[in-house]
Order: structure tokens, then C-alpha cells, then sequence
């Protein structure tokens, strides 16, 4: 193993290997550490969704910026990422709803994203099994670029790319002890031998809070048990997921035909829990047969679980802390790290490299929860 | 491309896919799995997973551990979203 770098990241998913990548093409000398394999955690067990329409600003502007590197990331990784852009459709079920849904459209149209409010009678022009009764909608909004790509091949070409540029990455490897001098990185200890280093990024997902706990940091994020399951392989109907933030739900067609999606279950409890629940098979068919009626003739092939890694304002923790020199964060997606991570991990290298920081970074900053008034993300499923 | 031993049925991928995917790095077999999508069918894995774990033993002259197995993942075998969201009562 090397013994020194410029910087060490402490986990192996998307977020990590992309800022592994980012890093290494900026000539950085970096060392990945994953405990387990690559994609292990949260982006393992990932619903493939990219949106764009958020309520607040930052998460608008970080998945825009992020869908435009998206599109180009096949031919940048030269690995399919297989990328599909069959748009969200987000069901509005009240008045108070379609308000929230105006405010979020006029914001998103202001940072230059394409998205529409629909009537009713559009719903079925998009996705044409959707019961419209039934799922209780009074209109939608529908944004036609965003869509969904495969989570482990994104993280697998980055890795490979990364590796390309001069990073190392070691799996099965655990990180048990971060030393400080004069309240400074100095180094990192593994399982399997020390490396120098006076930056650690942490992005070790709902394990971040252990990483942080070794320089004594206390971080505030909690960890929750979600669930998802995959139908199996029918001809192919729709495009585009479809998602609900009054029921939860979200579900998408995927190119080879398989219906993905999940939803919380009513008894959701927070936790390192992994144990897959029948309440979930239950509330998730129920609600989507009453969405697409003709789906109770479908077979659940398969459902596991996996875990959102949830901050007090549902949004992602990024960059350096006050408390110690060197130690960035990279942690805290609360379900929507995949779709952000390639913005997300190119502002936390300009961060690295150039100690470049910007509006966003500074918003949504690891110490942003003493005593502030907490700006949430209400847009959010599953 | 020819493809002679078929391994997984359910996503059409051979034995020189998985050497393939060995080859080039993928040494793990959940990292396989994920790749290749293997075991994710509808089989779950009953005829695949143990020829890929055999391959890949031959490949890296390493035991694969049984604790490393891919979870099993509910409901096992098909059930339909009709009869999940029945209730007991109902015929």
C-alpha cells in the first residue's frame, strides 16, 4: 500500500469514486478507501433517478449542473453509464400542492430547466397506464430531461477512470483510526496499513458519523432503513418515472422492461436496520396498483433495502469542518446522492484544488446547523 | 461474437462474459453481479451464482467465502403485485 497522498476518501461509492476521478484528472494524488466493494452502500441500492425539480435553489442548481456532465459522462468515462432521459412526472394531489408546485416551477424555470405544469387530461400523453382518479391527481409537473442512469456502472466507470488518471483504490479495506496534528489531518490507519495525508474526504455514506467520530466530530445526520423493489421484464410502456411527495412513492419503467420504485413504509423507524419488510411488498404494490391498475397482473421478482443518509434539512453536507483542518465532508444526500454526485464531487475538487468555494458550497456547509434557521428540501420520496 | 457455455439464462451471459469481466478487474463477486447483472433475474440467482462463484475461484485461485454470498432477496420466487396487495380476507 502507498504510504503517503495528497488526499485519502474514505468510501467506494458513487460520490467517492467520482471525486476520486475528478481529482486524479486535476493531477491530484489520491487514495480511495471502501470497506466493503465498490458500490457496497447507499448507491448499491439505488433507485436510478435524476431530478432536477427541487424546491430549493442549491439541490435545482447542483442536479441541472449535474444532468448536463451526466449527458456527456459515457463518452468522458468511455464506459455506457446508460443514461435515459424519459423525463419525472410528479403527481399533484391539492391546492396546497399545486402553490408548491408553481413556486418550485417559477425557481427551476429561472435557473434555465424546461419543466411544465399539466392538466389532468396530460397525465395519460406521458405515462399512459397512469390512472389518473386514482392516483387522486389535479395535474402534474413533467420535466422531459430528467430521467435515470445505472448507478453501478456510473460508479464502476469512474472508478476505472479514476484509476486511469493515478488513483488508488484499495477495497476490503477498513479505515480504523484518522491522526491529528495540532488540529490538522496527519494520517490514516486501515486494516491494512497507514497512508499520510492532510486531507480525508468522508464520504462514507450513512457511515460518515463513524469516520467523523475519529477526529471528534459529531455530525447530525441519521440513518434510515428505505426500501425497493424490481418487477419483472415486461414490453415497455413508459418512460418516464413517476413520483408522488404526498404518497412517497416513485416508480420507472426501465429499458429492459423491469418497474423500479419504493415508498415508506407508515411504521418507518430510523436505524442500521438492513431486514426487508412485508409491510413494505404490501404498501408498495397496494399504492402502485392504484396508481396503474394493469400492474396487478406483474410479478415482484425481487426487493431489497438500503439507506437514505438523512440531514435536519434533507439536503447534502459538503466541505471543510471548523473543528478540523484537512477534513471534508461528502455525506448527508438524504436519498439523492447518486443524481447529485457528479456536481457535487467536481465543486468539492475546485474546493480541494484551488480551495475555490462558491454559493453553494457555502449554503450547504458542515456548519450550517448551529443555531440557523434550517432552509428544508420538502421535495422528496421513497 | 459466439457464445458457447451459457451461465445466467436470465440475462444471456456466458462464461467468457464473466472471464471478460474477471479480467478486467471485477474480482468480487457481488462487483460481478452488479456489472453483469447476474443473479438479478428471474431465477435470483439459483442457476447462476454458483457457476460464476466456480469461475471465479479457477480465475483468481481464491475461495470464495460463503459469508459473501449475495443476500437472498423476498419474496424468493415471482408473486404477483395483485396477490401482495390482496388482503386475507379477500378471495
Amino acid at each position: 500500500m502507498k504510504n503517503k497522498a495528497d488526499v485519502v476518501v474514505i468510501g467506494g461509492g458513487v460520490n467517492g469514486c467520482s471525486l476520486a476521478y475528478n481529482l486524479a484528472k486535476r493531477n491530484v494524488d489520491v487514495v480511495v478507501f471502501e470497506k466493503k466493494y465498490l458500490s457496497s452502500g447507499a448507491t448499491g441500492a439505488c433507485g436510478a433517478g435524476i431530478r432536477q425539480q427541487w424546491s430549493t435553489r442549491e439541490n435545482a442548481e447542483l442536479s441541472i449542473n449535474s444532468v448536463k456532465i451526466f449527458e456527456s459522462l459515457s463518452k468522458e468515462l468511455g464506459e455506457d453509464i446508460e443514461l435515459r432521459q424519459g423525463g419525472y412526472l410528479i403527481a399533484i394531489h391539492d391546492d396546497k400542492e399545486m402553490k408548491q408546485a408553481e413556486k418550485n416551477v417559477e425557481m427551476q424555470r429561472s435557473l434555465g430547466l424546461k419543466v411544465d405544469i399539466l392538466d389532468p387530461g396530460q397525465i395519460n400523453d406521458i405515462v399512459p397506464i397512469l390512472d389518473v382518479k386514482g392516483m387522486q391527481a389535479i395535474g402534474a409537473t413533467f420535466c422531459p430531461t430528467d430521467g435515470h442512469a445505472n448507478p453501478f456502472k456510473t460508479t464502476f466507470a469512474y472508478a476505472n477512470a479514476a484509476k486511469r488518471n493515478g488513483a488508488k483504490i484499495y477495497t476490503h479495506t477498513n479505515v480504523i483510526n484518522i491522526k491529528l496534528n495540532n488540529k490538522r489531518i496527519s494520517e490514516v490507519k486501515t486494516d491494512k496499513g497507514s497512508v499520510k495525508t492532510n486531507t480525508v474526504v468522508n464520504a462514507a455514506g450513512v457511515w460518515s458519523k463513524e469516520i467523523a467520530e475519529m477526529v471528534g466530530v459529531k455530525l447530525p445526520n441519521i440513518p434510515f432503513r428505505k426500501e425497493i423493489m424490481a418487477t419483472e421484464r415486461f414490453k415497455p410502456m413508459f418512460e418516464a418515472m413517476v413520483i408522488s411527495f404526498r404518497d412517497g412513492i416513485y416508480f420507472s419503467q426501465q429499458k429492459e422492461g423491469q418497474i423500479v420504485g419504493g415508498i415508506p413504509i407508515p411504521e418507518e423507524r430510523s436505524g442500521y436496520k438492513t431486514i426487508p419488510t412485508f409491510s413494505f411488498m404490501q404498501h408498495m404494490s397496494r399504492t402502485l396498483i392504484r396508481y396503474a391498475p394493469v400492474l396487478k397482473h406483474v410479478n415482484m421478482l425481487r426487493h431489497w433495502t438500503g439507506f437514505y443518509d438523512v440531514t435536519p434539512d434533507a439536503r447534502p453536507i459538503l466541505g471543510e469542518t471548523e473543528k478540523v483542518k484537512g477534513f471534508i465532508q461528502c455525506h448527508g444526500f438524504s436519498g439523492h446522492g447518486f443524481m447529485l454526485s457528479p456536481m457535487v464531487t467536481k465543486l468539492l475538487s475546485d474546493f480541494i484544488v484551488d480551495g475555490k468555494t462558491s454559493d453553494i458550497l457555502e449554503s450547504l456547509n458542515p456548519n450550517r446547523f448551529k443555531g440557523k434557521k434550517i432552509v428544508k428540501e420538502i421535495s422528496v420520496v421513497g | 461474437m459466439k457464445k458457447k457455455a451459457i451461465v445466467c439464462r436470465c440475462e444471456d451471459i456466458a462464461e467468457e462474459d464473466v472471464i471478460n469481466a474477471i479480467d478486467e478487474g471485477y474480482t468480487d463477486l457481488e462487483e460481478l453481479r452488479k456489472k453483469l447483472r447476474i443473479g438479478m433475474g428471474p431465477c435470483q440467482g439459483r442457476v447462476c451464482i454458483q457457476l460464476v462463484m466456480k469461475i471465479l475461484e479457477k480465475k483468481t485461485g481464491k475461495k470464495v467465502s460463503k459469508v459473501s454470498l449475495p443476500t437472498s432477496r423476498p419474496p424468493i420466487v415471482p408473486v404477483s403485485l395483485g396477490t401482495l396487495a390482496s388482503d386475507k380476507n379477500e378471495k
